[in-house]
């Protein structure tokens, strides 16, 4: 199994600033995610709000691969892709807020963000639309003649949309450097994987239309990185699309308003007890002498400050403009 | 410092909830993320967690309380061996509601008068030369592909095979297979990757079988597409192209028959365009490959070998949002575009001969559209009708009805009247076919209505 490999691979390698720069931005993502999930119970967040709140290792891990100018584009379950390439929490939380600070000046949302500048295409809300998105990325990139690859992140719900397929046979057919990454949180909204997927192991999809790919353990952000360098790599070198699967976990609700009801509680907990992604990296910091106890408190609280501020920012930031309704319909 | 935990709004529609059951007691510590009650919402019950860590120093609300409005402060958390009788800092509270947006006008403003851009498409003294609706295309779209790299060409048969209806023929060879693209079957992940290619730098031209196949796309046409502007704050938009045949052609029956232009026409962030003769279909072709959102070119398989005047010059563009007036005369007024207007002119050619002139406009493009042309000719004749391929219900014609009825209601001598397909889907008989379509008599039949002869 890649899985396996690239676990006993790994830990000699890793430098004690890169596990402390991945605990960083995962914890960012965490401490982001519940204070959204506060200004939600709150109301100063309205509608739909998906947190990512367990799958930290996924974009952090891949995002590590990842090279200047390379392209992502994910569903609505966004705000850590956002924070892990690099955009600005304070921008991030206040289009949560909708407010006029907001990365699409309020006017997208929760699930509805970009960022040219970072090579973010979204933040989509039809559920399987980024993929042949992701796809058109990497179309433009190979008509370019650019190296860039592209990152399509997708659920194990999506994974049963008909036009991944389509997207499948195309990119394969016209060898588009494309990863795309099935992010298996193990539940489509509230309905597990099992009860909307004959195959167990989605990657093994791919295999029909040519595309190489493997499972991965979501949750060990060492192991997503080393999977990741190695479909960048195979991108890169114009070999086609890759598949990783990225077996993960959402501790939280599809949404916000998810009772939750198809899964126990005992099963969360367990998931959080024995794999959390960040209590790993905790511990291989601790236990490997990378960091000391005080290091990593004095991370919490630049984190801790980085989220409050973002929360005050996007609470502060006033609501657009009522001539904003009118703006960006049309391009020039 | 002791904090206040409020009633969290848990859906997008609550405003109350009944707090059901405590899971922690007084006294108890909590860390992040440990669910301490549970709160029935209007939708279902729900695990509340604990954001901070500390101590439960007052449980403010007691359990299986009703009613409990969001915001509403229902215990205290601070840390161990904290004072907590004292009231425990004031937390956040939520926004004010926006400012409401003035109150319109009590006085309706007098509807504007009508600006009308009479002026030329081309020079006066351009030499023309007669081409069909099909090369008219496939030259404007060579001709964009000359002028810019970022263009290309993707769709079924596009490339080898020329396509399907020939209006690609030649360009494969000249652009070869980089920019001129064959796809497989599959217009939902092609329209896609298209999009996807559109908000990288490209500007594709996706050509649809017909756009009756482009309903497997219209998801990316329409939330990709259209709309991803306006959701990015103006960061990233899709320049390009959707265009193929569209309405119906002939005895192909109901699933390769019908007109998709008021549909598209009702989408803010799309323009459209559906020309009638082979000089609009060249100049309106290359502005939409040079415009910098998704345009909707509807073509018309009967029209692509009708053959008209086109300007031989280097460089033909017309700009949308600018009608055309075919013929003119002062006893009606005939709305179309597209195919309609083989009905609308045929008709103005009959009436004639019965001495009622009329002014035959033919909007070119469906959004944006040249209201100004119509209310300035309404207002002229004071009698008008609109003829429109597809179906009668939520049409493009019903939409101009209401405009001219706003803007020159007092001009109206007679009702405007909607010349639409029937109701019904398209069938395969010929005699149905030809029942089911609007046709040249029932717009004089029309006319002679509003003009009471």
């Amino acid at each position: 199994m890649a899985t396996k490999s690239a676990k006993s691979a790994k830990k000699p390698n890793v430098s004690s600033e890169e596990l402390m720069e991945h605990y960083r931005q995962m914890l960012l993502i965490r401490r982001f995610e519940e204070k959204a999930g506060q200004l939600y119970g709150m109301g100063l967040i309205g509608g739909f709000c998906h947190l990512y709140i367990g799958q930290e290792a996924v974009v952090v891990g891949l995002e590590a691969a990842a090279d200047e100018g390379d392209k992502r584009v994910t569903s609505y379950r966004d705000h850590g892709h956002m924070l892990a390439c690099g955009m600005d929490p304070n921008g991030v939380m206040a289009e949560l807020t909708g407010r006029e600070g907001g990365y699409s000046k309020g006017k997208g949302g929760s699930m509805h963000m970009f960022s040219k500048e970072k090579h973010f295409y979204g933040g989509h809300g039809i559920v399987g639309a980024q993929v042949p998105i992701g796809a058109g990325l990497a179309f433009a990139d190979k008509y370019l003649g650019n190296d860039r690859v592209s990152f399509a992140y997708f659920g194990d719900g999506a994974a049963n949309q008909g036009q991944v397929y389509e997207t499948f046979n195309m990119a394969s057919l016209w060898e588009l450097p494309v990863i795309f990454v099935i992010e298996n949180n193990q539940y489509a909204m509230g309905t597990s994987v099992q009860r909307a997927s004959k195959t167990p192991d989605i990657y093994t999809r791919g295999l029909g239309f040519g595309i190489p790919g493997e499972a991965v353990d979501g949750m060990d952000v060492l192991a997503v990185k080393a999977a990741g360098e190695k479909a960048v790599a195979h991108c890169r070198a114009g070999k086609g699309p890759y598949i990783l699967e990225m077996k993960t976990y959402r501790y939280r609700g599809h949404s916000m308003s998810d009772p939750a009801k198809y899964r126990t509680r005992d099963e969360v907990q367990k998931m959080r007890e024995e794999r959390d992604c960040i209590e790993q990296v905790r511990d291989m910091l601790l236990t490997g002498r990378h960091a000391s106890e005080d290091e990593l408190k004095a991370i919490d609280k630049d984190i801790k400050a980085i989220v409050n501020e973002s929360a005050e920012f996007a609470k502060t930031s006033p609501e657009p403009a009522l001539d904003e309704l009118w703006t960006d319909i049309y391009a020039d | 410092m002791a904090t206040e935990i409020l009633m969290p709004a848990l859906s997008p529609t609550m405003e109350e909830g009944t707090l059901a059951k405590w899971l922690v007691k007084e006294g108890d510590t909590v860390a992040s993320g440990d669910i301490i009650a549970e709160i029935e919402t209007d939708k279902a019950t729900m695990e509340f967690e604990a954001i901070d860590e500390g101590v439960v120093g007052k449980l403010l609300i007691a359990e299986g309380t009703e009613g409990v409005k969001v915001n509403t402060p229902i215990a205290i958390i601070g840390e161990a061996g904290e004072d907590m009788s004292a009231p425990a800092e004031p937390a956040a509270t939520a926004p004010a509601a926006a400012e409401a947006p003035a109150a319109a006008p009590a006085t309706a403003a007098a509807p504007a008068a009508p600006v009308v851009d009479s002026s030329p498409d081309y020079p006066e003294g351009t030499p023309m030369k007669t081409q069909t609706v099909r090369e008219a295309i496939r030259d404007a779209m060579a001709e964009e592909m000359r002028r810019d790299d970022t263009v290309y060409l993707m769709g079924e048969e596009v490339a080898e095979y020329q396509g399907a209806y020939k209006v690609s023929q030649g360009m494969l060879d000249e652009f070869g297979a980089r920019r001129v693209i064959d796809t497989p079957i599959t217009e939902h992940g092609f329209a896609g990757i298209a999009t996807g290619s559109s908000f990288a730098g490209l500007r594709p031209i996706v050509e649809f079988m017909t756009f009756n196949f482009a309903m497997q796309a219209i998801d990316h046409i329409i939330n990709s597409a259209a709309k991803t502007l306006y959701m990015s704050g103006g960061q990233m938009g899709a320049p390009m192209v959707f265009r193929g045949p569209n309405g119906a052609a002939a005895r192909v029956g109901a699933q390769h028959s019908q007109d998709y232009a008021a549909w598209y026409a009702s989408i803010p962030g799309l323009k459209v365009v559906m020309p009638y003769s082979a000089a609009d279909a060249k100049g309106l072709m290359k502005t939409a490959i040079r415009d910098n959102n998704p345009v909707i070119f509807l073509e018309n398989e009967i029209l692509y070998g009708k053959s008209s005047e086109v300007p031989d010059m280097d460089d033909f563009t017309i700009p949308f949002g600018k009608a055309r007036t075919w013929r003119t005369g002062s006893d009606a007024t005939i709305v179309s575009w597209g195919i309609g207007m083989t009905y609308a002119l045929e008709a103005a050619e009959k009436l004639a001969e019965e001495g009622i002139e009329c002014d035959v406009i033919d909007l070119r493009t469906l959004r944006p559209i040249d209201y100004d042309a119509v209310i300035a000719s309404v207002q002229k004749t004071n009698r008008c009708v609109i003829v429109e391929e597809g179906f009668p219900v939520g049409s493009l014609a019903n939409h101009m009805a209401s405009a001219i009825m706003e803007r020159a209601f007092d001009y109206l001598d007679a009702p405007v009247l909607s010349l639409t397909g029937k109701d019904v889907p398209m069938p395969y008989a010929a005699n149905l076919e030809k029942f089911a379509l609007i046709t040249t008599d029932e717009v004089v039949a029309g006319v002679k209505q509003i003009a009471y002869r």
